[in-house]
């Protein structure tokens, strides 16, 4: 079953994936520079989960991402350039250079940032459903964690409380087979993360990641549950990431050829285009527009990041309290 | 109009003041409100100690009860603050932060550091502190050094029923992370509390009581004993200037450096762990910019470097005395260079 979507939404769907794929190779090589500091986690073909859910998502309702977070930032409607800019903790980055990687971050987007503690995003997420609800917005509230976080007690308390409290949380559970170097296979009991649903009293499903229309149908109706009093959503998506844990990483705890496989047969973009233009809702030279502008636009986001200064000695000290005396 | 109210009732006024204020403020802990999915009352117990009993009544489902879940409910409260709520979160007890220290360090602390000055986090967490209760080793300490610690957060710890109003009244207003210290021992205190709403300002200590021949700077219920070590050494003809920071983050350091100047001499009483506690913290501000006008050594009466024992023989000797104060006072009085 594929959903229906118009052509608007199709090219939308693309170039978020392609913006989010063309991004994080750029930073890829520009991190084997050197001019790139600290810790940097890619989600290269990951591409079709945060697309697939956040298409569901407007501007005031709330994301909180995890460490491996460019892509939930990307498809929450970031600027390419500001967020390039504090990879490369430049004064003009969306932080002011103050976050990195780890921390990019944008409340105005409700995006709640990237989070450098693996399960930090869970409890965070229950607060913004919990303001939605006080407030009667009929907002929603995502948290995105991996198999690594699934095991965290914050995640697991964060289940309970959002079903007891009946939030309009949906929590999507990226399972890309690793936590840092260990196997999801291994660290998760029960095997697929979703079965834990269960045990919380709330809806699951497992949904392939590859697949942009099977995660975009499957988060519809989370995210439809979750605005219409339903409470909250457990959604497993089952992907895999092309780079290693953080950029640096040999990953030799993985198969010889196993990227290179999930490259030539389970990559989103490729499966997308074979799909639209198979069945003529896009056309092969559509995409390659799309491609050709997303490559400038990430060139120039380089290119700004970059030219851009760094903060200076004064920044050190501000933006600690509103007020302190 | 004022009229005597204890510490507990002048917090639940304080709650429910501003609850009716600002329909933002919620509060939520575990058996905040008490029975909530029982087949008995709701309204149970209003907290564990009561101090939040009846707001139920007035506010609803604006004060919830929580699961046993500190993680989950103290970082729920924090993101319900950065997305435009004012919560008043209870965590019971400050030994439970270890099960949640995460969401309040890493998370409220620096969501505004890190995202470049751009997060508001009006988020309190309220949380109870102290020995003399004989609760043992885990439910009995004094942690506010470590929050103190942590830039992003301010640390408030009232002595008294006014100041306990006032403060919380200006923590759930404040746009940062409050942590707020309630000593256990302090909520049945009485004293007289304005009616009306009002806030008492941060970083503003309160000099309790003037004396000019030493300073002590006595935190939380550290206050009444130093108090006390003030009346004994008034009545030899020592007179004790007693300070009350009041808050511990931001500190008034010139409050403290005013008096010492004056005075030349220095005792800090502080109920928590000897090391790196906010008497130490004190000790250093003071040596560093008070040297020269220091006439004795600047000297901490503080808790043992031992968990905090159950038996009463044990804890009563754990717990700086009004007897310790007043003798450590007078060895630093009698010091000669």
């Amino acid at each position: 079953m594929t959903p229906q979507l118009d052509k608007k939404l199709l090219l939308q769907a693309y170039s978020t994936m392609r913006r989010i794929r063309d991004f994080e190779e750029r930073v890829h090589l520009e991190f084997a520079t050197g001019e790139i500091p600290g810790f940097v986690h890619l989600y290269a073909g990951e591409e079709a989960s945060a697309t697939g859910v956040i298409m569901h998502l407007g501007k005031e309702d709330y994301v909180a991402s995890t460490h491996r977070g460019h892509g939930h930032c990307i498809a929450k409607g970031m600027q390419l350039r500001t967020m390039m800019a504090e990879i490369y903790g430049k004064k003009t980055g969306i932080c002011g250079g103050k976050g990195g990687s780890m921390h990019v971050a944008d409340l105005d987007l409700g995006m709640m940032g990237a989070n450098g503690i693996v399960g930090g995003g869970g409890p965070l997420i229950c607060g913004a459903a919990l303001a939605a609800k006080v407030k009667k917005t009929n907002n929603v509230a995502v948290c995105f964690f991996g198999d690594g976080g699934s095991n965290q007690g914050t995640i697991l308390e964060s289940l309970n409380l959002a079903s007891i409290w009946q939030l309009p949380a949906i929590f999507v559970a990226e399972n890309n087979g690793y936590a840092e170097a260990t196997s999801s296979r291994w660290s998760v009991a029960t095997g697929n993360i979703a079965d834990r649903g269960a045990a919380f009293g709330m809806p699951s499903a497992i949904v392939d990641g590859h697949d942009f229309f099977a995660v975009y149908e499957a988060a519809g109706e989370a995210v439809k549950r979750a605005r219409s009093g339903g409470g909250p959503s457990l959604l497993e998506v089952k992907v895999n990431r092309y780079f290693g844990h953080f950029e640096g990483d040999q990953q030799t705890y993985r198969g010889p050829d196993e990227v290179k496989k999930l490259r030539e047969t389970r990559d989103c973009l490729v499966l997308f285009r074979q799909k639209v233009t198979n069945q003529g809702e896009l056309t092969n030279e559509e995409l390659d527009q799309i491609d050709n502008e997303v490559k400038a636009e990430v060139a120039e986001a380089v290119d700004f990041a970059k030219g851009s200064p760094k903060p200076e000695a004064a920044d050190l000290l501000t933006d600690v309290y509103v007020a302190y005396a | 109009m004022a009229r005597k109210i204890s510490f507990k009732q002048a917090i639940n006024e304080a709650i429910a003041q501003e609850m009716g204020r600002d329909e933002t403020v919620i509060a939520m802990g575990e058996d905040n409100v008490g029975g909530m999915g029982g087949d008995g009352e709701k309204d149970a117990w209003g907290g564990v100690l009561g101090v939040t009993k009846g707001l139920y009544g007035k506010y609803g489902d604006r004060i919830m009860d929580t699961p046993i879940s500190e993680s989950a409910f103290i970082g729920a409260a924090i993101g319900a603050a950065v997305c435009g709520l004012r919560p008043v979160a209870e965590l019971m007890f400050v030994d439970f932060m270890g099960v949640c220290f995460d969401q309040i360090f890493n998370q409220a602390a620096k969501f505004r550091y890190m995202f470049g000055g751009k997060a508001v986090t009006p988020v309190v967490i309220r949380t109870m502190i102290g020995a003399g209760f004989r609760a043992a080793a885990q439910h009995s300490q004094c942690l506010y050094s470590l929050f103190t610690h942590i830039p992003g957060l301010k640390c408030v710890i009232p002595s008294s029923p006014y100041d306990a109003k006032g403060l919380l009244i200006q923590s759930i207003r404040d746009n940062d992370p409050v942590i707020f210290f309630e000593h256990k021992l302090l909520y049945g205190l009485e004293s007289d509390v304005p009616e009306e709403s009002y806030a008492i300002p941060f970083g503003e200590a309160n000099v309790i009581r003037e004396g000019d021949d030493v300073t002590i700077v006595a935190i939380g219920r550290m206050v009444h004993v130093a108090q006390q070590a003030a009346d004994d050494l008034a009545k030899e003809g020592i007179q004790t200037e007693v300070i009350d920071p009041r808050t511990t983050s931001p500190l008034d350091v010139d409050t403290i450096l005013d008096s010492v100047a004056n005075t030349g001499r220095l005792v800090i009483v502080d109920e928590s762990h000897p090391r790196c506690n906010v008497g130490t913290d004190i000790a250093a501000l003071v040596g560093q910019k008070a040297f020269g006008d220091l006439k004795a050594p600047v000297t901490i009466v503080s808790a043992p470097h031992v968990p905090v024992p159950f038996s009463d023989s044990l804890e009563d000797l754990y717990i700086p005395s009004p007897a310790r104060v007043k003798a450590v006072t007078k060895e630093v009085l009698e010091y000669s260079k």
